[in-house]
């Protein structure tokens, strides 16, 4: 019989475990909130409180977290042989990488901080809000924020001719989701990327739990729809 | 012909008296929880006046309704594209200080505070923040009958084109009030605006609702109603509005805030129209012609191919019925006395309107007004309240319907008048308006009288072929487990929930004997 070894590590927890366990509350538990409790599955947008620097400040945040994420989405996930056939060399992705996230990272940073600030001091934004829109605010900035200092130890690796960090990231992503976790492709990178790592694994982990729900709802149906709608109590003949 | 029918309304404004009992009512049954205080799904309106919320008749300012664009009906706001664009932050959205911001006292200081010299006062605290708040300075009602300075008032909308130097003498003043509640619009932009399509429109009896379950308070609905009667709930997140009382409706009683009006000036009742033709009747290209384009759509409930055609939608018979009987028929299409409110923002909306005569007792007796052929009552054109005024309320600007309206309320008064004065009928009046002896009697009745069974013609819905077990489901409505019931089930949860604590201090005054 053979001996069945365990590796207890920190790191393999973090980037071998710790993914599933999040990606898995991510997934079942916005399933559970959206079947059980749809009455707080909201935006919770407090734009009627104050409406003051709202266009400024909520567009910069919102489309700089949006961008990152499809960003890191692309970057990460899609498969290294797309690249090759449009001819973009590794160090050329990682430029890209860097100077686009980093700039939507620096708009998403002022955009958040500017809500952050209206949350914490607007004295009626201050007083509705829950205990869970300023942490997971605090949350997301905070991630952010080791999100941007990567940008600057990568722009030391480019420096030097290396795009291998970004490399070993992409393929430790791409494990992740294949079921095939290889913790050790992040063993060696830099501490910087592996907080960043952690906090943003853990944004999955509380996003069911926090008014981060509305991203599933983005309207995008509503682009296609007729303009009015009727619902009807009769019986319809529908499928059962 | 697509026939649906629709519950609806007349807000008979010549009897309003601005007392606010449906506005207290309404209140009280639907919006007196936390996050909804600044919400009145029924106000009554001082005019002139500019509202609650802040100049909400003003469209170029707040984008509400439709308009036309290349002939073709848009959201004033803007299409889908850029609602989509506008999501993160909604460029029309009114803050709540343009409503205003709720308030209460702090009555436990009164009986709390320290002995002192002077009487301890109740200071006001902002029902949001909890905060004392140094001065009210706007409120649900802070014009209420003519309120404040008429330069203030005089930014009224419907004062355009009106000569408003003039009516800010005293001499001249008039005031007139206007109840306002959800129009339950047959082509209603809050509908079309919602992103999440949680708002719908119900096809039985056209009330429209917000699916509670479905908004995820994108808030568009609320700019999107050139009313501004859909309202965002702070606490929950998710938008509101009134509900025409659908539960008690749909059991044939009427609205709360209809059933409470001490005046009598609210009538419900079923109107059957032609669903087919929304869109082009909506579509009219010159505003003034809105209001008859309106009365257009409705389909005469005595007519056999209307109700064949409406039994073949399964419309049921009690409902053809209600609508031969229907209020709102009569006033709006049989006598032309009701108008719809701002036909203009082309919702076509279903709460109407029969225009206020003015009193103007003091001047009648001084001789000083033109009178009809009585040689007592006074000609519309004479009257205290600009009927361009009342034009700019209800038809666009256009002031014949509402002369005539006006003018068959003055006939239907001086035939009245000689029955009961001069003992013998004097149809002179009559003849000149086109009523005859009998649609006179039977608007008395409506008018004047206002009996209940009159005001109020509604069927009850019918639930029972809804369903595959009518008898099963008895006894469980209103009762859910989950979060759809108000207090939830669970002591734990691990989503957010609603709180429920007030920002009114809740400690208790000592008693008396300490």
């Amino acid at each position: 019989m053979n001996e069945v070894t365990f590796d207890w590590s920190l790191n393999y927890f973090l980037f071998g475990l710790y993914p599933y366990i999040a990606l898995s509350v991510f997934v079942i538990g916005s399933w559970i909130r959206f079947d059980r409790e749809q009455y707080g599955w909201t935006s919770a947008s407090s734009q009627i409180l104050s409406t003051a620097n709202m266009r400024l400040a909520s567009n910069l945040f919102h489309i700089g977290v949006i961008g990152i994420f499809f960003g890191h989405l692309i970057g990460l996930l899609a498969p290294f042989a797309i690249w090759h056939t449009i001819g973009l060399s590794s160090l050329g992705k990682q430029s890209i990488a860097m100077y686009g996230g980093g700039f939507l990272g620096v708009l998403a940073m002022i955009g958040g901080l500017m809500l952050l600030s209206r949350r914490l001091t607007n004295r009626r934004v201050r007083a509705t809000s829950r205990t869970s829109d300023i942490f997971i605010l605090v949350w997301v900035l905070v991630t952010l924020f080791f999100g941007l200092a990567t940008t600057f130890t990568t722009f030391h690796h480019a420096a030097e001719g290396s795009a291998d960090t970004m490399m070993s990231l992409a393929q430790w992503a791409k494990s992740i989701v294949l079921f095939d976790a290889k913790p050790e492709l992040v063993a060696k990178v830099e501490p910087v990327f592996q907080i960043h790592l952690a906090l943003g694994l853990t944004l999955f982990l509380l996003f069911p739990f926090t008014r981060l729900v509305h991203i599933w709802s983005f309207p995008i149906g509503y682009l296609t729809r007729s303009y009015q709608i009727v619902r009807t109590k009769r019986n319809l003949p529908i499928a059962r | 012909m697509k026939v649906r029918a629709q519950f609806a309304f007349v807000f008979n404004m010549d009897k309003c008296i601005g007392c606010h009992t449906c506005s207290v009512t309404c209140k009280n049954t639907w919006t007196n929880r936390k996050g909804v205080e600044y919400v009145w799904f029924n106000n009554v309106e001082s005019k002139p006046g500019i509202g609650y919320p802040k100049n909400w008749e003003d469209q170029e300012r707040w984008k509400g309704g439709w308009e036309l664009r290349d002939g073709k009906l848009e959201l004033k706001s803007g299409g889908r594209a850029s609602k989509l664009l506008n999501i993160f932050a909604n460029p029309d959205l009114p803050q709540i200080d343009d409503y205003y911001e709720p308030f209460t006292y702090n009555y436990a200081r009164l009986q709390n505070a320290p002995l002192s010299e002077a009487a301890p006062t109740a200071r006001p605290l902002s029902m949001i923040t909890g905060d004392p708040m140094e001065k009210i300075t706007w409120g649900p009602n802070w014009e209420d009958d003519l309120a404040g300075e008429f330069a203030k008032r005089s930014v009224d909308k419907n004062l355009d084109n009106v000569q408003k130097d003039m009516l800010g003498q005293f001499e001249n003043t008039f005031n007139l009030y206007l109840p306002r509640i959800c129009n339950h619009c047959m082509n209603p932009a809050c509908v079309a605006a919602c992103p999440s399509g949680s708002l719908y429109k119900r096809e039985e009896d056209g009330i429209v609702l917000v699916d509670q379950d479905k908004c995820r308070g994108w808030r568009f609905c609320q700019s999107a109603c050139p009313y501004k009667k859909v309202f965002y709930n702070w606490e929950s997140g998710k938008a509101e509005k009134c509900i025409a009382c659908y539960p008690r409706v749909e059991s044939g009683m009427p609205t709360v805030c209809s059933e409470s009006c001490v005046g009598r000036i609210r009538y419900n009742g079923i109107m059957l129209y032609d669903a087919d033709r929304i869109e082009e009747l909506a579509s009219t290209a010159n505003e003034q012609d809105l209001y008859e384009a309106h009365c257009k759509i409705f389909l005469d409930p005595n007519d056999p191919a209307v109700i064949a055609a409406a039994r073949a939608e399964g419309i049921n018979e009690d409902w053809i019925i209600a609508a031969q009987k229907s209020p709102i028929w009569k006033m709006a299409i049989e006598w032309k006395i009701a108008f719809p409110l701002h036909p203009e923002f082309r919702t076509l909306p279903m709460v109407w309107y029969v225009p206020p005569l003015s009193p103007v007792q003091s001047q009648i007796d001084q001789g000083s007004l033109p009178v009809g052929p009585d040689g007592a009552i006074p000609l519309a054109s004479a009257m205290r309240t600009p009927t361009k005024y009342l034009a700019n309320l209800m038809t666009a600007g256009k002031e014949e319907p509402i002369r005539n309206a006006l003018n068959r309320m003055i006939a239907m008064r001086s035939y009245y008048r000689s029955l009961n004065v001069e003992g013998k009928a004097d149809t002179r009046a009559l003849e000149t308006v086109g009523l005859t002896e009998d649609q006179v009697k039977e608007m008395y009745r409506y008018l004047a009288l206002a009996a209940y069974e009159d005001r109020f013609v509604i069927p009850t819905s019918h639930q029972e072929e809804r369903m595959d077990d009518a008898y099963g489901f008895q006894g469980q409505n209103g009762f859910t487990f989950g979060n759809d019931s108000s207090l939830g089930i669970s002591k734990i949860t691990l989503f957010p929930r609603r709180r429920k604590e007030t920002p009114e201090p809740a400690e208790l005054a000592p008693s008396a004997d300490k």
